[in-house]
């Protein structure tokens, strides 16, 4: 069974159509690139799945349960978790303290609740040992590298019963051996059995960690295909309009 | 290089869980990175000074006793200033606020009201000042300058037009144990003798402490002056803390007004004007950041400390008083220097 369904989606900024009746669906374990030029509808296709506005037209279905998100939280709720493209981490706060940001772990004491100090950074070290990322939980952020601050970012998604994760242009601002530590996040994560949507420009890595890709153009899916039966150039040619549909 | 060939560099074979506990900074190191610890550090230094320059009238119990009460007043309003500014915000209203809650209480006090309703006013008050402040600010979106700019301005008119213009000093049958409350001490008559207004700054900076450290809403506020899209995403009720830290702010100008009234025995609309500098000054002087993401509660009380032991020390040296402003200007700037320097030291 598809874990995220969307039918006939469309989003319309008033004049501006930002996206016209695109149809998606995404597998658990599966890992979809969704490739396409800036202002192709990829960042609105994803706001929309992660609750931060209604689509104007067309419905969305997780796991086969219509929904309707106004707020990012309750897209949360339903198991959708997104790392945003400038990670949304507090560059003042320690590792732990961002991944349990907004879902403190409290202690009760008295007619007082504490924050358990203890506990998330304890939950926070597995997280990153998980990941098989060296992030110290008691480190401040702004001390870590891009790699580390992905490593956050994606601990985040794996405090709840994720099902799917929304990852917009992990790759775009970090070094060469940091992309390599973070594609090996993601398939850790599609490994543990959560559906992924990669929003990247890099053409390597969507065909070293995707098992299907999705290009979008001026706000239409054009194509949908497995990884294995495409190419880098044919994706190229469909996001420039080289090639009108595949 | 052959160099390089010949000796590679050592493999890390430390696992990832041996690390999990540890810091990069050791207790000690922060220690020495905070910026309140260098104004404590200062102001040790000052006192030893004072007290080696001046043994006879710096350093005895009565100056001890003077300039703490004094501190305090500003102390207080300092704490619930780093909260403000923890979240990027700044709070310009609370002298004029003092003003207003001044007032308040006085006409309370004057109507024959006990002293616990005159409290309660003077608090109301400043909630209510600190509410709209709030609204406007996270909820019309206005920039925390304008908005509390504006209400320096409304809440000093209003104190005025509702005292007419006079001093209030009439406390009626409660005045007793309303002055009581801001003019008392403990250990009254000895060497130790300790303020209230001291008192309730060390309770309350020990509080404000705790509730940075150890509550989720301490940790929501820092985090709003770190990255406050990133808090919003995440969940954390940006908007609502927003007016809650207002809250926090006017209310402690209005316990600051309550004990300056009770402890001066009358109440003036002219209460606590330019205080609002004197307490960003004490907030910034103890590190916190204007840029908001970082306060803390001891900052606050030991900022507010080293402005008046600075006055003091340059009366007690014959300064001539004009010139204190120069000094505590100075230091401001200082410490403003040396939070750039930390911060350009973590980057």
């Amino acid at each position: 069974m598809s874990i995220l369904e969307l039918r006939g989606i469309s989003k319309h900024f008033g004049a501006i159509h930002a996206l016209n009746d695109v149809d998606l669906s995404l597998e658990t374990g599966e890992v979809l690139g969704l490739m396409g030029d800036n202002g192709a509808g990829k960042s609105t296709l994803v706001k929309v799945i992660a609750g931060n506005f209604p689509p104007t037209h067309g419905e969305i279905r997780i796991g086969g349960e219509n929904v309707h998100f106004s707020k990012p939280v309750e897209a949360r709720e339903k198991g959708v978790e997104v790392v945003y493209q400038d990670l949304a981490l507090c560059n003042n706060l320690s590792a732990a303290a961002n991944v349990f940001l907004g879902r403190e772990i409290n202690k009760r004491l008295g007619p007082f609740r504490w924050l358990d100090h203890a506990a998330m950074a304890r939950r926070a070290g597995e997280l990153f040992s998980e990941l098989k990322s060296e992030t110290r939980p008691r480190d401040l952020v702004r001390q870590m590298s891009g790699g580390q601050r992905q490593a956050v970012a994606i601990a985040r998604t794996r405090l709840s019963k994720a099902r799917m994760v929304l990852m917009d242009e992990p790759t775009a601002a970090i070094s060469v051996r940091q992309v390599a530590e973070v594609l090996d996040l993601i398939r850790r994560l599609r490994d543990s059995g959560m559906a992924i949507i990669l929003i990247s420009h890099r053409m390597p890595d969507v065909f070293s960690v995707c098992d299907r890709v999705a290009v979008m153009r001026r706000g239409a899916k054009v194509a949908d295909k497995l990884i294995k039966a495409s190419s880098p150039e044919e994706v190229t040619g469909l996001i420039t309009g080289a090639i009108q549909t595949a | 290089m052959a160099t390089d060939i010949a000796n590679p560099p050592p493999k890390a074979n430390v696992s990832i869980e041996s690390v999990l506990g540890l810091q990069t900074q050791s207790p000690f190191q922060r220690l020495l990175g905070a910026q309140s610890f260098w104004v404590t550090i200062a102001l040790i230094f000052i006192c030893l000074v004072m007290a080696y320059l001046q043994p006879a009238s710096f350093a005895t119990p009565e100056n001890f006793y003077n300039i703490t009460r004094n501190f305090s007043f500003i102390g207080i309003m300092a704490l619930g200033m780093t909260v403000v500014i923890a979240t990027g915000g700044i709070d310009l209203s609370v002298g004029s606020v003092m003003g207003l809650v001044a007032v308040a209480c006085g006409l309370t006090l004057e109507a024959g009201y006990p002293w616990w309703a005159a409290v309660a006013v003077g608090m109301f008050a400043g909630f209510v000042t600190g509410l709209i402040n709030g609204v406007i600010i996270a909820y019309i979106g206005l920039s925390p300058f304008v908005t509390t700019l504006g209400m320096l301005s409304i809440a000093r008119s209003v104190a005025v037009v509702l005292s007419g213009n006079r001093m209030i000093y009439k406390f009626g049958p409660s005045g007793p144990a309303f002055k009581w409350l801001g003019g008392g001490s403990i250990f009254a008559g000895t060497h130790y003798e300790v303020s209230f207004p001291l008192l309730f700054l060390i309770v309350l900076t020990a509080i404000l402490g705790v509730v940075y450290k150890m509550t989720a809403w301490g940790r929501h506020v820092i985090a709003i002056g770190g990255n406050e899209q990133a808090a919003l995403l995440t969940g954390v009720p940006v908007n609502w803390i927003k007016v809650q830290v207002y809250i926090v702010s006017g209310m402690a100008a209005a316990f600051a007004a309550i004990l300056n009234v009770g402890w001066s025995g009358s109440a003036i609309n002219a209460l606590g004007s330019t205080y609002e500098l004197l307490a960003i000054s004490a907030a910034v002087i103890g590190g916190a950041n204007l840029m908001g993401g970082e306060a803390s509660a001891y900052g606050a009380f030991i900022g507010a400390a080293l402005i008046f032991v600075i006055r003091n020390a340059l009366l007690m040296a014959g300064v001539d008083s004009n010139w204190q402003g120069t000094f505590v200007g100075t230091f401001l700037i200082a410490a403003v220097y040396l939070g750039k320097i930390r911060g350009a030291k973590r980057e």
